[in-house]
This record gives structure tokens, sequence and C-alpha cells, in this order.
């Protein structure tokens, strides 16, 4: 703005004013975009970067084709109909004695075998009894002879499959869907189609936690935005305390509570309504009752918003024309609230479907959402292109939520500290 | 507004005061767990349940006893400190950056320094940990500092463009008409102004970095460890006293914090309305 001061003071230079001021206005562009330049550059490696990364993962089909270069080759004008020829099988024969030599053959063959159950014992036992590579125009009885499974198109059309360089394997993965031996996309088999069973469960129990929060948290918010601005400051203390208490904390404080021998268990016993103790955590009820507690909050606030910049003289106008309090609040009251009950509602569906820790800690072994398979994968079984893949998609749903979240609030600013 | 809640007809007072019963139970509800493992990290005894045996501070002193507790409060604060202070530096120059760049492109670039909120932290941290493995960062305190800073910023951001919307930019060209320079105005005029708005947002990015789990589960090495992680492998294995009394601290942690901002809020108020 400096500049532009300048240069409109200083009149007497010859550069007509309108390109001074143009260039002014330049420099003073140029200058904002410096500012912000060093954070971009450090989320672009720090966040989007990564992210991409993930992302490219859950299609990148490296393995086969860096360890068995020359099968690929030879499959590459295969048509998948019939056993492919001798050249096929040499070539096969020639990377796997390369690739035993070099230690790789595991990599591989980990790659092959999600594509074919089974194929991790075909390659290490081909690895292990090919002594020497084959005499040209033998490689093919070589190989039956060593597994017959190198007879069957089966095998053949998984190796094809995994030669990259880019797989849809994963993604479809995802979706409980997988390529039968023609390439059409199909059902995958029974035992592999857990992940929409995942998803379902992730999106039923999120829209839970969401309709619980909202019917929890909408008289929260009427009575605060309804009372006097000092008595409302004060009980907010009620709701902002939890918000910015540690995750953890509110989660260990719900197993304490809720465990066989803690207080709610203690107290129903002692009041004589049970003799057992009930169970309350490591199960769906927990994960509910838990994931309610710490997103509560997030609906709260936006509800209180927009709840206090609603004017009392509508409802007074509403009596004052002959309305009942019930239609007076139907009709006049709660549609004023619906754009704080959709920030509210969507910022705490958006933000339970990405949940993790809580319902690692307090649910059962059938509550896991979604962020747990992607951990799962990416940290025990190491399959990271499934883990990529799952992330992929939940980064999708995220991603769609948070665009309508915010045409919904329209840049309206976002409270708290989120928490996973 | 007052007068919105004084119920004329009985149907309505009953109304309210069910709407009010209901909200109280709701407030308890949200309370109710907080305050219960509290009295539970003063027992005398190894037990997690009422009524206790006794007062006594063996769990603090087991607390500060342990290494591990110890050494994972320390690596909470160090990297809660240098996480806050890189995304100070970084957030408060893109705000100020932010609040006079004119583009059709700002709305794109605000959801991209504000996206880190959004996505969910098992995929932040998955990508992560892929990203920062092969350049040696996983298990170090650098990778750890530069993912909470990409975490905390957005808070940075989202309170510091706040402050500046409501900062009269006429300030800074009298500055500059009575000859100020940039520099010079922004430490004398502009800074001391929004000075409350920028301690909102290290509090904001302290607290989001010290509540961080998911990242550190999947990229702390042992030594890294922090507050939460170790609370987490503990609620984990199996809820000791000594949990609770890590409860204890972090929450009081939390108030004061809390406590601060609405302190600064308060005064930020004050302010506005002398300046009016």
């Amino acid at each position: 703005m400096t500049a532009a001061f300048v240069a409109g003071a200083d009149a007497s230079s010859e550069v007509p004013l309108k390109r001074r001021l143009k260039r002014a206005e330049r420099t003073r562009r140029l200058k904002a975009l410096a500012l912000i330049l060093p954070l971009l550059l450090f989320l672009l490696f720090t966040f989007l970067g990564p992210i991409a990364g993930m992302l490219w993962r859950s299609v990148d089909d490296w393995e086969v084709r860096q360890v068995m270069p020359h099968t690929v080759a030879a499959l590459a004008d295969w048509d998948g109909k019939d056993v492919p020829g001798e050249p096929a099988f040499a070539a096969l024969a020639g990377d796997i004695r390369t690739a035993r030599d070099a230690g790789t053959v595991a990599i591989a063959s980990k790659r092959l075998n999600y594509a074919l159950n089974g194929f991790r014992t075909i390659m290490s036992g081909t690895a292990r009894n090919l002594k020497a590579l084959p005499e040209p125009g033998t490689a093919k009885d070589t190989l039956i002879g060593i597994n017959p499974a190198w007879g069957e198109r089966a095998t053949w059309a998984a190796i094809k499959g995994a030669s990259g360089p880019l797989t849809s394997f994963y993604l479809l993965g995802a979706l409980d869907l997988t390529r039968n031996l023609d390439g059409a996309i199909v059902a995958a088999p029974e035992e592999q189609a857990i992940y929409r069973d995942v998803f379902g469960r992730t999106f039923t129990i999120s829209l839970g936690v969401t309709v619980l929060c909202l019917i929890l948290g909408f008289p929260v918010a009427y009575m605060l935005a309804t009372l006097p601005t000092g008595q409302s400051n004060v009980l907010m203390i009620f709701v902002l305390l939890p918000f910015w208490t540690s995750l953890l904390v509110r989660t260990c404080a719900w197993i304490v509570v809720l465990q066989s021998e803690g207080i709610v268990n203690d107290s129903l016993r002692w009041i004589g309504l049970i003799d057992e103790p009930l169970r309350l955590i490591y199960n769906r009820f927990g994960v509910y009752v838990a994931m309610t507690h710490v997103l509560l909050p997030f609906m709260i606030l936006p509800l209180y918003s927009s709840m206090r910049s609603i004017s009392p003289a509508y409802m007074r106008a509403a009596a004052s024309l002959g309305a009942s309090p019930v239609t007076a609040f139907l009709r006049i009251y709660l549609p004023q609230t619906v754009p704080g009950i959709g920030a509210g509602s969507l910022l705490v569906f958006i933000l339970a479907i990405g949940y993790y820790i809580t319902p690692a800690l307090v649910g059962g072994a059938a509550d896991q959402m979604i962020s747990y398979f992607i951990a799962f994968y990416t940290t025990e079984t190491v399959n990271w292109g499934l883990a990529s893949a799952l992330g992929a998609v939940l980064l999708l749903a995220t991603l769609l939520l948070a665009v309508v979240y915010g045409k919904l609030v329209h840049g309206q600013q976002v409270t708290g500290g989120m928490k996973n | 507004m007052s007068d919105n809640h004084s119920p004329r007809t009985a149907s309505q007072r009953i109304a309210w005061i069910t709407t009010v019963v209901v909200a109280s139970l709701v407030l308890v509800f949200l309370m109710a767990p907080i305050l219960a493992i509290m009295p539970l990290s003063f027992s005398s005894g190894s037990y997690l349940t009422y009524p206790l045996p006794g007062f006594s501070l063996r769990w603090y002193e087991d607390f500060l006893n342990s290494p591990r507790w110890v050494s994972s409060l320390k690596n909470s604060v160090i990297i809660g400190v240098a996480s806050t202070i890189l995304s100070m530096v970084l957030g408060t120059l893109a705000s100020l950056g932010l609040a006079q760049w004119k583009s059709k492109f700002k709305p794109l670039v605000l959801a991209i320094v504000l996206s880190p909120v959004v996505v969910p932290g098992v995929i932040t941290a998955v990508g992560l940990y892929f990203f920062f493995a092969p350049l040696g960062l996983t298990g170090s305190y650098a990778g750890l500092i530069l993912a909470h800073t990409a975490l905390s910023t957005p808070f940075v951001v989202i309170t510091v463009s706040a402050t500046l919307q409501s900062f009269d930019m006429n300030l800074a060209r009298a500055a500059a008409s009575l000859g100020a320079s940039p520099i010079y105005a922004f430490r004398r005029v502009i800074l001391p102004l929004i000075l409350p708005g920028l301690a909102s947002g290290a509090l904001f990015a302290f607290a989001t970095s010290f509540d961080e789990v998911v990242v550190v589960l999947f990229m702390a090495g042992p030594e890294q460890r922090t507050l939460p992680r170790e609370m987490f492998s503990g609620i984990r294995e199996n809820i000791s006293p000594t949990i609770t009394a890590a409860a204890v601290i972090l929450t009081t942690i939390s108030v004061i914090l809390l406590a601060t901002l609405e302190a600064l809020r308060r005064r930020n108020e004050r302010l506005k309305g002398n300046l009016r």
C-alpha cells in the first residue's frame, strides 16, 4: 500500500498514472504471494506431497515389473485366451533365476499372492527347484514339471494382471471388486469381500453418532442461546472444557466409568437394577457413547451460533399473530436453525468417518472403522497398495463432504481443535 | 434476548423447564467422565474403583519417577513448542499475505491451507509415513515437528486471519503517511494490535500438537513417544492409576490453555469496546 501511496503522490514523473498504478498493484500482489508462498511450499512437502504419494501407491504396480521384466515383456501381447507359448516360459525361467540370485523373489510373489492365493508357494517352489536355466525349447515342460500350476491360464493371467505400470487392482479391491480371467470387473470372492461391510459400518456408526449429537446438542444449544449472556457464558465452560480436554483423557475416562467394575455398573448394582455387571465397553455401545461425547461440542457450537443470531422478535411476532408455541417453534424457529443443524451435522459426520483412536480403544473387533483397516494394512501386513486404496476412498468421501460443508457455511470461520 | 425465556403460559413454562432439565443432563454427561477419573488419581489403592480406600499422591510420584512418562511429557513439550513456533511464523506470514491478496485463486489456496484440518488423521499419518521413511524422517523429532506444524498451521491461519479482518488498515496507512517504513509500521502499529490474536493462534497450535496421537503413532520411534502416545499404549495394555495421574496432568494443561485463551478473548473484546 506504501507503493501505491508513493505512486499517487509523485505525479510529476513521465510514466502515465494508469500504468504506474497497475505496476504498483502488481508489486502489491507479488508481495502478498511472497508471504503465502512459504506456507504453500511447506505444505507441499509435509502434506500435499505425502497425500499425493499415498494416492499414487493405490494405483502403482511396480513389483512384478521390476523383478520379472522379461516375463512382463513376453506377456505384453498375450491375448490371455490360452496358456502362453514357449518364449514366455523361457523368459519366466530366466527372470526367476535372476530374482533368486538377487533375493527379490519374495517381492514379486507377495504382490502375485494378492492376485492369486497360493502364488507365493508356486514362486518359492519354482525358485527352489529350478536348478539351472532349462535347455532352449524345454522351458515350458520343465516349469510345468516343477509345478503344474504353470500350465494354468489363471497363473499367467495373475502375472499379466500384475505387470503394471498402473493397476486398478487395489482400488477395485477396496470396493470388493476384482477382475476375472477375461478382465471383466466382477464381485470379489466372498472371503475377501469385507470392505463394503467396513464402509457400511463406518457410515452407520458416523450417522448414529451424528444423530445422537443432534438430539443431545439441540437442547443444550437452545438453552445456551436463550439464557442471558452471563449465565450462558458460565454454562459454556461445560462445553468448552471437554472440548479442550485431550481425546485420550476422555476415552480413558469412559473406559474407567463404563468398565465392569466402573461407576455406572457399581451404581446400577447398588440400586439393585442388575446383579451381573453389564458389558458397556469394548462393544458398539461404548463406541457410540465415547464418540458422541467427543464430537458433541462440534455440534453444539455451530448450533449455538446459528440460534444466537435468531431474533426473539420473530417468536413474539408469531405468538401475537396467534400461533401456538409449538407451531411457532416448528414453523418459525426451527427453519432458521437449519443452517446450523446442517453445518454441525456435516462437521460431526466428516470427523466421525475418519475416527481411529476412539474405536480402536473402546470398540471390539466388529466395531472397527475404515481408518483401523488403513492403519492395519500399513503397519501390520504391509499391504501398502490396499491401505492406500482404502485411504483414497475415505479421502474422496471426506473431501466431497467438506466441499458441501464449505458451500454451506460459506467461508464462516471454523471453530476448535479437531481431534481424531 | 433475556425476555425470550420468560414463558407466559403454563405449557411454555413446562417446555422450557424440560429443555433446561434435558440440557443440564447433557452438560453433566459432557463433564462427568472427566471429573470422575480425577479423584482416582489420588487414590491410595491400586484399583480404579470407588469408594477410594484413602488419599495419596503415590501415582503422581510414580509418574514423576518413571523415565517413560517423564520423557514422554518432555517430548510433548519439545514437539509442541517447536511446531508452534514454526506454524506461527508460516501461518502469520500467510495470513498477512492472504489479507491483502485478491485473486480468483484465493478460495483454492485457502482450501489447501485449511485442508490438514479436514483430512482424516490416519490418511495424513499414512501418507507421511510413506513419504518421510525414505528421507529418514520417521523416528525423528524433525519429522514429528514438521508433521505437527502442518496440522496446526490451519488454526493459526484461521485465528490470525480473523484478527486481521477486524484490524483497521487505515492505522497502517496513517503510519505510512507519517513516514513509517512498512517494517516499522508493522512492529509498532500492527503487531501490538494483533498480538492477542497471535497468542490465541499459538495456543491453538500448541494444543493441536499436544493432543495429536495418530501421526505420532505411525512416525515416532521409542525415543520420541509423546504423552498421548504413552497414554494410548497404557490404555491398550492395562489402565493403571498412573494413567489417571497423567490424565489429570494433561487436563490441567488444557484448562490453563483454555483459561488463557478466554482471558485473551475478553481482553480483546474490552479493547474493541473502548475503541468504539
